[in-house]
C-alpha cells in the first residue's frame, strides 16, 4: 500500500486521538477500580469502605491522587538515582503500550498489527525490568528480595501463559486479536472457553501471577517484605507503580475476554435463544466480560491467603506448564480431525 | 554481640559450597509482622534462614522492679500491661498468687465471675491471634471478621467494669464489681452466635489448600523438644502434650466446670491452629456453664486488702474475727503478710503465666518475678525457624502467639 503525505497525516492524527481516548478511559478506569476494590472488599469484610469524600466516597480517587502528587518525593541515600526514577516509568510505559494493540470494538484499534498477541507477550516480559530495577535501585535488602522474587515469578509464569495462548492462536490460525474474536464467533460454542477449559484456567491463574495480585502477590508481600520492591518508593512514584498494576489488571482482563470468552461477540446459541441480545452494542458486551474479571481479581484478593515462594514456583513448573501443553495437544488433535 | 557475629562468619567461610553467600538482614523492631517491637537478626541465604537471633527489650518498663516499691494491691493494675490482649488472665493470675500468700479465699460468685471473664478474655486473645496470624499468611478477610467479634467481647468488658483493655477487674479476694443481670444475659446470647462465627472462620481457612500448604509441616516441634524449651499453652498442646494448668492445678471455679483440653498431634502450625480454635469452643462452653451455675452472694472476700494494705475501715471487723494479719503500716518491717516464697500459675491465653513472689513480711513484695509465656516462646523461635523460608518465619512468629508487653515486662 502506498500512502501519500495527506493520508499519513490523517492516519497519524487518527492514531493520536484514538490513543488519547484509550488512555483517558483507561486512567479513569484505573482510578475508579481502586475505589471499586475498596468498596467491594469493604462489603466482603463487613465494613463500609470509603464514604467521606463526596457522595458515597466517589471523589476518593481524586483525593488519593492529590495526596500522592503533593507528597514529598523521597530519594533514599543509597539509591541509584537514575534507575530509581526510571523503574516506575518503565513499568507503566510497558503496560500502557499493550493497550495499543487491543481491539475494543471491531474497528477500534490503535495499531492493527498482525502479531498483536506477540506484542503483548513481549511487553509483558519487558515489564519485569521495571520491577527488578525498582528493587535493585532502592538500595534496600527488602526491596532487592521483592524484586528478585517478582522476576522469578513473572518469568516462570510467562511460559504457561504463552503456551496456553498458543492453543488460542492455533484455533484461530492468526496472531491478530480481531481474527481470534471472529474465529470464536463462528465456532460451535461461540467461545474458546468450552473446547479449551484447561487453557482458560491456566491462563486465568497466570493472569493473577502476572499482575502480582493475591494469592500470588509475593513481590509485595506486606507481611514479610514490608512492600517488596515498592518499599522505598513514596508519593507519585509509588502512584505510578500502582497505576501500572491496575492497568495491567485491565490488560489481562481484556486479553482473557478477547481470547477465551469471545470478546465483543456473543455465542450463536445464546443469540438464537434470545434474539433481543443482538441489539446490545458490542462494546458493552466486552465491558461486562472485563468487569467480571476485574471483580474476580478483587474477590480472590479478599478470600485467599498467600502462596509461599517455592510453592508458587512448583505450581508453575510442575502443574501449569504440563497442563498448558496438554491443552495445546488437545487443540492440535481436534484441529487435525476437522 | 560481636563474638556471635564472628561465629557465623566462620561458618560462612568454612563452607564448602562456593555459592553459599549468606547476608544479614534486620527484621524489626519496626516491621509490620513482628507483632510489636520484636527485633530479629536474620542471616539469609537467598530466602532460606541460616540463622535467626531474637533481640528483645524494646518494650521494657521495669515492671518487676516497680512492683517492689508498691503495696500488693497497687501492683495489680501493672499486670494489665503484661499481656494487654487478655488482661483479665493476668489480673487473675496475680490476684490468685497474692490470695495464696495471704490465705484469702474469694466467695463463690467472685470465683465464677473471675472464671467467666478469664475465658472471655481467652477467646478475645485467640481471636486477635487468629486475625494477625491469618493476615501474616495473607488472608485479609479473616482479620476483619475476627476483629468484629473481638469488639463485642471488649464491649462486654466495658459493660462489666468500664474498661476495655486494661481492665483491672479481678482483684485480690474476688472481683471489683458485681455484674448486672442484663449483661450476663447478653453474654449468654452472644455465645451461640460466636460458635457460628467460628465455623465461618474455619470455612475460610481449615480446608483452604493454600492455608494447608502454608501451615502443614512448617514450624514442627516434637513433644520432647517443646517440653525442653519450656513451651506451654496451645503451643505445647499442639505437639500432643496434654498439659493445662486449669486441669492439673485447678483454681477458681474450674474444678466445678466441665471442659476438655484439646491437643494436636504433629506439632506444626496447622495443629496449633486447630488446637486454638477448639480451645475457643471450650472457652465458650465454660462461659456458658459459668452463667448457668452462677451463685449469688458477695463478689469479694471480706478481708481483701485495701489499696494501701491498711484496712482502716475493715480493721474492727477483722479484729473481731481474730484476723489481725493485715493491720498495720505497709512498709514497716512487721508481720503484715506471711513470710516466704510462693509460685502460683494460671493458664493464660498464651501459656502458663506464673507469678513468683518473695515476701519479707512487709506490705510490698520483696521480689516479684513473672514467668511470661511469650518470653519463653521467643527462645524457641530460632529452633523453629532455622532452615525455613523467610515467608515461613512470619507464620512461625504468628503461631507462637507472642505479645511483647509480656515478654519484656
Amino acid at each position: 500500500m502506498v500512502l501519500n503525505s495527506n493520508d499519513m497525516v490523517h492516519l497519524a492524527l487518527l492514531s493520536f486521538f484514538k490513543g488519547l481516548i484509550v488512555l483517558g478511559i483507561m486512567l479513569f478506569h484505573a482510578a475508579y477500580t481502586v475505589y471499586a476494590e475498596r468498596k467491594i472488599i469493604g462489603r466482603i469484610q463487613s465494613r463500609l469502605g470509603p464514604r467521606e469524600v463526596g457522595p458515597y466516597g466517589l471523589l476518593q480517587p481524586l483525593a488519593d491522587l492529590v495526596k500522592l502528587l503533593t507528597k514529598e518525593d523521597i530519594l533514599p541515600k543509597e539509591a541509584d538515582r537514575f534507575l530509581f526514577k526510571l523503574a516506575p516509568l518503565l513499568l507503566l510505559v510497558t503496560t500502557i503500550v499493550n493497550l495499543s494493540v487491543i481491539p475494543f470494538y471491531p474497528d477500534f484499534i490503535i495499531a492493527d498489527v498482525h502479531v498483536g498477541i506477540l506484542v503483548i507477550l513481549a511487553f509483558a516480559g519487558l515489564g519485569v525490568y521495571g520491577v527488578i530495577l525498582g528493587g535493585y535501585a532502592s538500595g534496600s535488602k527488602y526491596s532487592l528480595l521483592g524484586g528478585l522474587r517478582s522476576a522469578a515469578q513473572m518469568l516462570s509464569y510467562e511460559i504457561p501463559l504463552t503456551v496456553s495462548l498458543a492453543g488460542v492462536i492455533l484455533a484461530a490460525e492468526s496472531f491478530r486479536l480481531g481474527d481470534i474474536v471472529e474465529a470464536q464467533a463462528n465456532s460451535l460454542f461461540g467461545m474458546n472457553l468450552f473446547p479449551q477449559v484447561i487453557g482458560f484456567l491456566v491462563f486465568l491463574i497466570c493472569a493473577f501471577a502476572e499482575t502480582n495480585r493475591a494469592p500470588f502477590d509475593l513481590p509485595e508481600a506486606e507481611s514479610e517484605l514490608v512492600a517488596g520492591y515498592m518499599t522505598e518508593y513514596s508519593g507519585f512514584r509509588m502512584g505510578l507503580f500502582f497505576l501500572g498494576e491496575y492497568i495491567s489488571m485491565y490488560v489481562m482482563a481484556l486479553l482473557i475476554s478477547l481470547c477465551y470468552l469471545g470478546g465483543w461477540s456473543l455465542p450463536p446459541w445464546m443469540l438464537s435463544l434470545l434474539p433481543i441480545l443482538k441489539e446490545i452494542p458490542p462494546v458493552l458486551i466486552l465491558l461486562v466480560k472485563v468487569y467480571f474479571f476485574i471483580f474476580l481479581f478483587i474477590w480472590v484478593r479478599a478470600t485467599f491467603p498467600r502462596y509461599r515462594f517455592d510453592q508458587l514456583m512448583r505450581l508453575s513448573w510442575k502443574v501449569l506448564i504440563p497442563l498448558s501443553f496438554l491443552n495445546l495437544l488437545i487443540v492440535m488433535f481436534f484441529k487435525l480431525l476437522t | 554481640m560481636p563474638e556471635r557475629k564472628l561465629q557465623y562468619k566462620e561458618e560462612l567461610f568454612s563452607t564448602e559450597d562456593p555459592f553459599f553467600t549468606p547476608f544479614e538482614i534486620q527484621m524489626g523492631p519496626q516491621h509490620p509482622s513482628t507483632h510489636g517491637v520484636l527485633k530479629l537478626r536474620l542471616v539469609l541465604e537467598g530466602e532460606r534462614i541460616v540463622d535467626c537471633e531474637p533481640e528483645i527489650g524494646f518494650l521494657h518498663r521495669g515492671l518487676e522492679k516497680l512492683a517492689e516499691s508498691m503495696s500488693y494491691t497497687q501492683v495489680l493494675p501493672l499486670t494489665d500491661r503484661l499481656d494487654y490482649i487478655s488482661a483479665m488472665n493476668n489480673n487473675t493470675g496475680y490476684a490468685l498468687a497474692v490470695e495464696r500468700l495471704l490465705g484469702i479465699e474469694p466467695p463463690p460468685r467472685g470465683k465464677f465471675l473471675r472464671t467467666m471473664v478469664c475465658e472471655l478474655a481467652r477467646v478475645a486473645s485467640h481471636l486477635l491471634w487468629l486475625a494477625t496470624h491469618a493476615l501474616d499468611i495473607g488472608a485479609m478477610t479473616v482479620f476483619l471478621y475476627c476483629f468484629r467479634e473481638r469488639e463485642k467481647i471488649l464491649d462486654f468488658f466495658e459493660d462489666i467494669c468500664g474498661a476495655r483493655l486494661t481492665v483491672s477487674y479481678p482483684k485480690i479476694g474476688g472481683v471489683r464489681l458485681d455484674v448486672e443481670m442484663g449483661t450476663l444475659e447478653r453474654i449468654y446470647d452472644f455465645l451461640p452466635e460466636m460458635e457460628k462465627r467460628l465455623e465461618e472462620y474455619e470455612g475460610l481457612l481449615s480446608e483452604n489448600r493454600i492455608w494447608l500448604e502454608r501451615t502443614r509441616g512448617v514450624g514442627v516441634i516434637s513433644a520432647e523438644e517443646a517440653i525442653a524449651y519450656g513451651l506451654t499453652g496451645p503451643s505445647l498442646r499442639g505437639s500432643g502434650v496434654e498439659y493445662d494448668v486449669r486441669k492439673h492445678f485447678p483454681y477458681d471455679a474450674y474444678p466445678d466446670l466441665d471442659f476438655e483440653v484439646p491437643i494436636g498431634k504433629n506439632g506444626d502450625i496447622y495443629d496449633r491452629y486447630l488446637c486454638r480454635l477448639k480451645e475457643m469452643r471450650q472457652s465458650l462452653r465454660i462461659v456458658k456453664q459459668c452463667i448457668e451455675k452462677m451463685p449469688s452472694g458477695p463478689v469479694c472476700a471480706e478481708n481483701s486488702p485495701d489499696l494501701d494494705m491498711l484496712i482502716s475501715k475493715r480493721a474492727p471487723v477483722a479484729m473481731a474475727k481474730g484476723e489481725i494479719a493485715f493491720i498495720g503500716f505497709p512498709f514497716e518491717r512487721v508481720n503484715l503478710v506471711p513470710f516466704g516464697e510462693l509460685y502460683s500459675a494460671v493458664e493464660g491465653a498464651k501459656g502458663e503465666l506464673g507469678f513468683y513472689i518473695v515476701s519479707d513480711g512487709t506490705g510490698k513484695p520483696y521480689r516479684l518475678h513473672i514467668r511470661a509465656p511469650s518470653f519463653v516462646h521467643i527462645s524457641a523461635l530460632p529452633k523453629l525457624a532455622k532452615g525455613h523460608f523467610l515467608a515461613d518465619l512470619v507464620s512461625i512468629i504468628g503461631t507462637l502467639d507472642i505479645v511483647m508487653g509480656e515478654c519484656d515486662r
